[in-house]
């Protein structure tokens, strides 16, 4: 089936199985493997991305009903060089440290503060345990998330 | 997962006439139904994509003070709609303590209800006695581990339970599920919307092949309501145990209590002597340990599974200790 | 230069990171690569019969379906591999014999991974069961040392002085048995591995925490010599153990490769890192203290039984803790094993000292309990000067420090009173001591200092997360006194020069010694460009000084007509051991104390961390903000072994109850309170490295479950010997 969607504001256009996922085509099909995956069942958080601005697991979103719609990536996040300031957040406040669910938790990251839901440690907390870390970076995410929201505030 | 053809409809009849054959599923969030083909169980031929369904989406106040929420409407925008939060808290509860913000964003509160049950048994990769997956097969999990599994309302054939948050809510405020089928629109009570393994231990509710379910009513205004989950981490896991009570007081006496416990059933389970007892009590009263209690008196444990029934006593206490404050 | 403050830099690898560049195995492609799903076995022990794959072969893109009687056999040279570092001595798919449930028994080859994933699920097994054991509840067993290394770690059963008698005669005594479960690393990144030949040479992109082991075995399945084989690994997305050694997945995709002559991409699915990976292994320990009344140990009896696979006798030594934590006269421990049908167990953050000072430290608490004695105090009665088992000097220990700072820093002098009150929560404090034996691997870099000032170090380490990419250029630069921004480390690739393991918490300490001494040698060099005395040289700022006179690198290379200068440099152990835990005179561990509040519901059976401190004696700390970062993961995983994780095999079908991530929880965001406090003492060791630093990536998870269980009973007055501690056993069954 044809479908076609843009990916951090490039139109694409691929012929894909209905079955496949939208985080195995956009790492498998389209080569952007920045979103990586944890689990294949919606149950780690780490292949987030953006779909029509809201923060969703890749992997519970077919690509076919992705038709016509707005995909953000970790790829798509930085300004050319210019890293994005939650990027730059994660950097500063030491907020990974294998690196691999780093993409999917400053993605969750970037939509947790455009929803609001910074106004608190407890708040950020529970609205960032949808990306689970083993190394377990979790305080240093917090304080991430943190700066960024106080920065915009 | 096995290929499977895609339409999407963009009506409701549309959606009906293709859900309508065997082998075709509808589609909505997908955060169970792609699990479900994952791990083999189900294998639709064709799945019917109701996303771009007209109608089925937001939340609107109806002239008898009833509220109608499309059946299509994401779960973070039910919980976070300043309506449900003011007048239904124990709906906006449920839901914000239910998956991940992520998920949220994709689930929707007509196909939260219809998540199966998280039994490792029904859930393996692997061939297991389990009457949901292979009628007739048996229940592994009656003599096997069965730490979570249900405290009231199973049988032999069946032991897990329903673990869905916001049906528990949905149950403790007599929420209608509105359907649409071939054979017109249905009214079904959340209450009965789940079947118990007594009626049919294979099946997981009462919803028809070709069924789809357009809204969710609610009855009236119930502020003083409280949600309360009980899980080994903070956030993103099923619960142990939880509570949904919607009170109606006056003053500090309740009038009328309705009360239904989650993950202890195949359906969000009614406290129904506790809320007869319940009826008339202060806040304070000390007999409203022993009200939660005779709501008990039909619970049967498992080998392993207890404490649950301390666990949901003191859940439900604490609960309706939280919807009094509310 | 490096001071504490000025060496916490931000880490190099965060720009690749923060933008999903940096590459793990699954990233990477190869053209006309296949993507490969195992078929595993549904039965815990016996044979595969028969194996049809016709309907899986039918189905579009499906090129092969790999079963035993396609595999070629493995070279013999396979049987010189140690075990470990080859996980097993068993590979599947040889034969036709099944050890355990989830064992690899074929394998599906397709164009797309959709269609290898569903094809696997359509490859018809018919089976002939066997009577198969759970080793959970097999008796225990003498370990077997013919049945591989593991066995040969530690002391199977050490005894000093009477500890019957001397129990039998102590004022006090407390006995108990401590248990935990099987515990399944699960790191984010699956196991995912990229084989592909050209003619006889090897190349795969691994997901490993030692390139030269897994390149050394994939060689000798195959009679190569290890120079065929190249493994690259520029990151690894979280280790933990699983990777350390080398499982079947990585041999059966070489071999498939092989036998396709394509490219094969295998990535574990979460399913399989169960049942392909080994878990921490099911460990029960009988603890028995006898003290005088005034609180000295008298008499320490340890008895540890892990659970371990057919295949292999894995043992957890557990007792290590016992042979180093207290002073005591009369010490006692065993290791058995109780072997069932189930994968091999492995390594995990943190192995020995991680269940050991579990034991330990919740004996050590009930003891004080008895006593009536504040349980750090009970650990200062009897601090262990000198290496209990050996009677020999640590290489550092600086304990007593880390007791006071900690326990100032947490007011565990003023803390409140067990079962304080806060609304619903009943409050409880806890302590118990982190320690971790230090692993010194033999280890080897080569530095190139360039015209322009800047340099690079090679060397084929890996990265698991624990910040190598920072802290060897910090320690270069220090050395060549260069910004360490102006220095790369390149790694991950066993075409660079050999580094010991990123496991064991030993690759500071060993890969940065030889990444020190090549550097040295730079320094020398440049003073003989000079023409100064190397050691009243000064390296600064890209210039090379004598007393007030400078020349810049750059001067003096092109002067000598040099692009670069490079040096190599290792880090030999004694005797030209590749491992020890501390030269021969020295032993060498990291010590530490965990304070914990926590703060329990027992109504509703709720578990919750409100606060912890953790002050460390680990030696110099190369980099404050990496190490801060280690620590706090290292307590979260402890906190996760304490009150939530655990892998349960289910008896009667003989398989792990749940095989993902939602029936297995571990800790989110929302677990963990913002107030981990975690401090080091001032320390240098020189007597277990020449760069004074001691391991501390799984100093962190030491500790952890016995201050909490410890804390539990603060708060409550409940014993929970029985890891984890879940609503079920604070309730009360």
């Amino acid at each position: 089936m044809r479908v076609k969607f843009r990916v951090n504001g490039d139109p694409v256009a691929v012929d894909i199985e209905p079955r496949l996922h939208l985080a195995d085509c956009l790492r498998e099909v389209l080569h952007l493997t920045g979103t990586k995956k944890g689990c294949n069942r919606g149950e780690c958080g780490t292949c987030t991305i953006h779909l029509d601005g809201r923060r969703v697991n890749g992997c519970l979103v077919l690509a076919i009903t992705a038709d016509g719609k707005k995909i953000e990536t970790i790829e798509g996040l930085a300004n050319g060089d210019q890293l994005h300031p939650m990027q730059m957040a994660f950097i500063d406040h030491d907020a990974f440290q294998c690196g691999y669910c780093t993409p999917g938790q400053i993605m969750s990251a970037v939509a947790c503060v455009a929803e609001g839901h910074t106004g608190s440690n407890a708040e950020i907390r529970e609205w960032m345990s949808g990306n689970i870390c083993r190394c377990s970076a979790y305080p240093q995410i917090v304080a991430a998330v943190n700066a960024v929201a106080k920065r915009n505030a | 997962m096995k290929n499977f053809s895609y339409a999407r409809p963009t009506s409701i009849h549309q959606t009906i006439e293709l859900a309508a054959t065997s082998d075709a599923m509808i589609l909505a969030g997908g955060t169970e139904l792609l699990n479900w083909t994952r791990i083999g169980i189900v294998e639709p031929s064709k799945l019917v994509d109701i996303t771009r369904v007209a109608g089925l989406e937001g939340i609107e106040q109806l002239p008898n003070g009833m509220v109608r929420i499309g059946a299509l409407t994401k779960l973070n925008d039910v919980a976070l709609h300043p309506l449900i939060r003011k007048s239904y808290p124990v709906l906006s509860t449920s839901i914000l303590k239910a998956a991940s913000a992520q998920i949220r964003n994709l689930a929707t509160i007509g196909g939260n209800p219809l998540q199966r049950v998280r039994c490792p048994y029904f859930r393996a990769d692997e061939p297991t006695p389990c009457n949901k997956r292979i009628p007739r097969s048996g229940c592994a999990a009656l003599h096997g581990l069965n730490e979570k599994h249900a405290i009231f309302g199973w049988t032999e054939d069946c032991v897990a339970v329903q673990p869905s948050d916001p049906a528990a809510a949905l149950t403790a405020l007599d929420a209608v599920l509105v359907t649409q089928s071939k054979q017109g629109e249905r009214r079904i009570p959340a209450t009965t919307f789940h079947t118990l393994p007594s009626e049919d231990p294979t099946a997981h509710s009462v919803l028809q092949h070709g069924e789809l379910i357009s809204s969710i009513e609610l009855g009236e205004a119930v502020p003083k309501s409280a949600y309360l989950k009980i899980r080994e981490r903070e956030s993103y896991e099923y619960a142990t145990v939880s509570a949904a009570v919607a009170l109606e007081m006056d003053g500090p006496v309740i009038r009328r209590a309705r009360i239904a416990l989650g993950s202890v059933a195949m359906r969000p389970w009614r406290l129904v002597e506790t809320e007869r007892r319940l009826a008339g009590l202060h806040s304070d009263s000390p007999e409203i340990i022993s009200a939660v209690k005779a709501g008990f008196a039909d619970a049967r444990p498992l080998l392993m599974n207890r404490y649950k029934i301390r666990l949901a006593q003191n859940t439900t206490v604490r609960a309706i200790e939280m919807a009094v404050q509310a | 230069m490096n001071r504490e403050l000025d060496n916490a830099i931000a880490r190099f690898d965060g720009p690749a990171k923060v933008s999903g560049k940096s590459m793990y195995a699954g990233d990477q492609f190869q053209p006309s690569q296949l993507y490969a799903a195992f078929v595993t076995s549904h039965i815990p022990c016996g044979r595969v019969e028969t194996i049809s794959s016709a309907s899986a072969s039918a189905k579009p893109g499906v090129v092969r379906v790999l079963t035993a009687a396609d595999m070629p056999r493995v070279h013999p040279a396979l049987q010189q591999v140690s075990v470990p570092p080859l996980a097993s001595r068993f590979v599947p798919m040889q034969e036709n014999e099944i050890m355990h449930e989830g064992q690899p028994i074929a394998i599906v080859l397709a164009e797309t991974l959709e269609a290898a994933e569903e094809a696997a699920k359509l490859v018809q097994v018919r089976y002939s069961r066997s009577a198969f054991s759970v080793a959970d509840t097999s008796p225990p067993a003498a370990v077997m040392p013919e049945k591989g290394n593991y066995s040969k770690a530690g002391p199977l059963a050490f005894a000093k002085g009477d500890t019957g008698a001397a129990y039998a005669a102590a004022a006090i005594q407390s006995t108990a048995t401590y248990t935990q479960p099987s515990r399944h690393a699960n790191p984010m990144e699956p196991s995912a591995i990229l084989a592909f030949w050209n003619a006889d040479k090897l190349t795969v992109y691994d997901s490993v925490q030692h390139l030269p082991a897994v390149q050394n075995a994939l060689a000798a399945v195959f009679g190569l010599p290890s120079t065929n084989v190249r493994v690259v690994s520029p990151h690894t997305g979280g280790g933990f153990g699983a990777k350390a050694f080398i499982w079947s997945h990585e041999i059966l995709a070489c071999i498939a490769a092989r036998v396709v002559q394509r490219p094969v991409k295998l990535v574990l699915n979460r399913q399989n890192m169960y049942s392909i990976v080994g878990p921490q292994p099911q460990l029960t320990q009988q603890v028995s203290l006898g003290a005088s009344a005034e609180g000295r140990l008298q008499s320490l009896e340890h008895k540890v039984s892990n659970v371990t696979g057919q295949t292999d006798d894995y043992v957890e030594f557990a007792t290590a803790s016992s042979r180093a934590f207290y002073a005591c006269d009369n010490i006692k421990v065993s290791q058995q094993v109780r072997r069932g049908n189930m994968v091999l167990p492995t390594f995990m953050r943190s192995p020995w000292d991680g269940s050991g000072s579990w034991g330990l430290g919740a004996a050590m608490d009930e003891l004080a309990r008895a006593l009536k004695i504040d349980p750090l105090d009970l650990r200062l009665k009897n601090y262990a000067e000198v290496e209990p088992e050996s009677g020999k000097t640590w290489s550092s220990k600086k304990l007593r420090e880390a007791y006071s700072l900690g326990a100032e820093r947490f007011g565990w002098r003023t803390r409140p009173e067990g079962g304080t009150r806060d609304g619903h929560w009943r409050i409880g404090c806890g302590m118990a001591d982190c320690s971790q034996g230090q692993a010194r691997f033999h280890s080897t870099a080569r530095v190139r200092l360039r015209a322009d000032g800047t340099a690079q170090i090679e060397s084929s380490f890996c990265d698991i997360g624990t910040g190598p990419a920072t802290i060897f250029p910090q320690i270069a630069a220090e050395v060549l006194g260069l910004p360490p921004q102006r220095v790369k480390a390149l790694a991950g690739d066993t075409n660079l020069p050999y580094s010991g393991p990123t496991y064991g918490s030993g690759t500071t300490i060993s890969t940065g010694a030889a990444v020190q001494l090549a550097a040295k040698r730079i320094r020398e060099q440049l003073a003989r460009l000079a023409a100064w005395p190397s050691a009243d040289i000064e390296l600064r700022d890209g210039r090379v000084f004598l007393g007030k006179e400078s020349r810049s690198i750059e001067k003096l290379l092109k002067d000598a007509g040099l692009a670069e200068i490079a040096s190599d440099g290792s880090f030999d152990l004694p005797n030209g051991a590749p491992v020890d835990m501390g030269s021969p005179q020295y032993p060498a561990r990291s010590f530490g104390a965990i304070f914990v509040e926590v703060g329990v519901d027992d109504e509703l059976g709720l578990l919750r961390l409100r606060r912890a401190t953790g002050v460390y004696s680990a030696g110099k700390i190369i980099n404050a903000r990496t190490a801060r970062s280690q620590m706090i993961g290292g307590i979260i995983w402890g906190w996760g072994m304490a009150a939530m994780e655990g892998s349960s095999f289910e008896p009667t079908l003989g398989r792990w109850y749940s095989k993902d991530l939602a029936g297995v929880p571990l800790p989110v965001n929302a677990d963990i309170p913002p107030e981990i406090d975690v401090a080091f003492v001032d320390e240098f060791d020189s007597n277990a490295g020449p760069i004074g630093a001691k391991g501390i990536g799984e100093l962190g998870a030491t500790g952890v479950a016995a201050a909490v269980a410890n804390a539990v009973f603060d708060a409550i007055g409940l014993r929970v010997r029985d890891l984890p501690i879940t609503p079920s056993k604070l309730l009360g069954a």
